[in-house]
């Protein structure tokens, strides 16, 4: 299993569901966040004075088997993709195990 | 239970000592009250009948008033961080109830009694004596004019919380605040509006009284109380601009009670006032965004609020003298003046936190100087010629004098109130509570809940 952290435009959000949806991916984990990658943050002015400010962006966490892995990728890239500086990254990483609480299952049936 | 009988007992002791010092107070009011009813008798222009359309306009316009104290602790409210937001409010919201006591039982009398050329006395307390009608007022119930003015008294020290914003205790403004009232506000009032020292000074509304004072105290503690925690090293935005625009417009609004209201009669002045206060206002926000595009290249609604608060501070005491020229230029100067001297304070390095002394100090300074420039006696046959109408300079300088005057007398009272509160109940919060938030730590609530559960 791997869990797949995309940091998106938050423009970007709708069309990236609706690409998980089609290929029935429907387990998401969406929030709020702040931050700036190599292209630096926004310059905010409060009374004159400028203040460098974080961009604000979305955080979507979705886990699935390994063979799935390379497919949610390529999804999520097509979709959120405009081609300009912003984008967004995505972050793949292993996880050791997952739970369904409500029965108990666990490893890859419980996704 | 035996805590709970040890709590009771101590209430029980408290209540005595509380009730006792009370009582003992009004006896002596009373007294003090029943004394001076023959010395004092209060002017009674009787021949000039009460209008019903003037009382009705005061009302409003004191009630318009009122709104704006709540309007800045909006106003406030959304530049502080969000862990202070409640706390912020709070001080504004509290000095309504606060200062509408004090008012009533010694402030009105301080500032409006007979009294002497710099302190109205103590023979009006309670309201007793005051007569049927103000001699500031002659067509309206002496009860409006009271309650009009009251509602200066109250926005007056909300305006410096702008200053200390983010880092006093509750208590410590609290006290404060009480004692600014007493012996700062109330007898500048007693000098510009009660016949006191500076009655050749032109303040239609309260530049001088209501901005200048409110802005020199607040420079002078923010430089006593020294920078908020990590000034300058954290980021201290504001947190929430539609609140400070929800803030600005309803002093905007508010403002027309103050400024036309102070007219204190539904006449051609008061439309005088109204216009020209509308309109200072507007041209300040149009400048301050102008400013701030060919500084910054964008135009902010921060700068928009700031600029019209600045020329409505601008043209209070100018607004019943002045015509629309004079308006203009008041309100188009103030914000270059004002934009100035937050740029300065930055190279400075003092944190007027909200910048309380950038907008009322200043923009006060300039309003009551401006009005020596432009205010003609066709606008107004009570007031004076200024420089423009006269040629002459006689009124710019009876201007600048009362404006020194009440600033020195604002920093030096301030100085020693300052040291009055924080050697004895103490003034600013610990770190550890400035860090937490005032909204916690002060008051045990949070502005917006994270209640997560």
């Amino acid at each position: 299993m791997k869990r797949i952290e995309a940091i998106i435009r938050p423009s970007a959000l709708r069309a990236v569901l609706d690409g998980l949806k089609a290929v029935g991916y429907s387990g998401v984990t969406v929030s709020e966040v702040q931050g700036h990658g190599t292209q630096k943050g926004i310059t905010e002015s409060y009374r004159g004075q400028s203040v460098e400010g974080l961009l604000p962006k979305l955080s979507m966490m979705v886990v699935v088997g390994d063979k799935q892995v390379n497919k949610v990728i390529q999804i999520i890239s097509r979709t959120a993709r405009t081609g300009e500086i912003g984008d967004g990254k995505i972050f793949v990483s292993p996880v050791l195990t997952a739970i369904r609480i409500r029965t108990g299952e666990k490893g890859e049936k419980a996704l | 239970m035996n805590a709970l009988h040890r709590c009771l007992e101590f209430l029980k002791k408290k209540s005595v000592i509380i009730l006792t010092a009370g009582f003992s107070f009004m006896t002596a009011f009373s007294a003090m009250a029943q004394t001076t009813v023959s010395a004092t008798p209060a002017p009674a222009p009787a021949t000039i009948p009460i209008s019903a359309g003037d009382t009705a306009w005061v009302l409003a316009s004191a009630a318009l008033v009122m709104l704006m104290t709540p309007g800045l602790a909006f106003f406030y409210g959304g530049m502080v961080r969000r862990k202070n937001v409640m706390a912020t409010i709070m001080q504004s919201f509290f000095l309504v109830a606060l200062i509408s006591v004090q008012w009533v039982i010694w402030g009105y009398s301080v500032a409006f009694g007979p009294g002497n050329d710099y302190f109205g006395g103590l023979s009006w307390m309670m309201l007793n004596n005051i007569g049927a009608v103000n001699a500031n007022a002659p067509t309206i119930p002496h009860y409006a004019y009271m309650i009009f003015q009251a509602m200066f008294a109250i926005i007056t020290p909300a305006l410096i919380t702008g200053a200390f914003a983010e880092r006093v205790s509750f208590k410590g403004f609290v006290v404060f605040s009480l004692l600014w009232a007493s012996f700062v506000y109330d007898p500048i009032a007693h000098c510009v509006w009660g016949g006191g020292c500076f009655k050749d000074a032109l303040d239609f509304a309260g530049g001088t009284v209501v901005h200048m004072s409110s802005g020199f105290s607040a420079l002078t503690l923010a430089l006593l109380l020294g920078t908020r925690k990590n000034f300058k090293k954290e980021s201290m935005v504001p947190h929430n601009l539609t609140l400070v625009l929800l803030g600005a417009s309803l002093l905007w609004f508010g403002w027309f009670g103050f400024n036309a209201g102070s007219a204190l009669q539904a006449n051609e002045l008061a439309c005088n006032a109204f216009v020209t206060t509308n309109t200072a206002a507007a041209v300040a926000a149009l400048v301050w965004c102008l400013i701030e595009f060919l500084h910054h290249g964008k135009a902010t609604s921060l700068g928009a609020a700031s600029g019209a608060v600045a020329g409505l501070v601008a043209i209070t005491p100018a607004c019943g003298y002045v015509n629309i020229t004079g308006a203009l230029w008041i309100g188009a100067l103030v914000s270059v003046l004002c934009y100035m001297a937050i740029q300065i304070k930055v190279q400075m390095g003092y944190d007027d936190s909200l910048d309380a002394f950038g907008v009322h100090g200043v923009g006060g300074t300039w309003g009551a100087i401006a009005t020596g420039i432009w205010a003609m006696k066709s606008i107004n046959a009570a007031g004076a010629d200024g420089w423009i109408a006269s040629g002459h300079f006689t009124q710019v300088l009876i201007q600048i004098k009362t404006a020194a005057a009440t600033a020195a007398y604002s920093v030096v009272m301030t100085i020693i109130l300052y040291f009055i509160v924080s050697k004895t109940i103490g003034f600013r919060v610990d770190a550890k509570s400035e860090e937490l938030g005032l909204d916690l730590s002060q008051h045990g609530e949070e502005g917006y809940s994270q209640n997560l559960g």
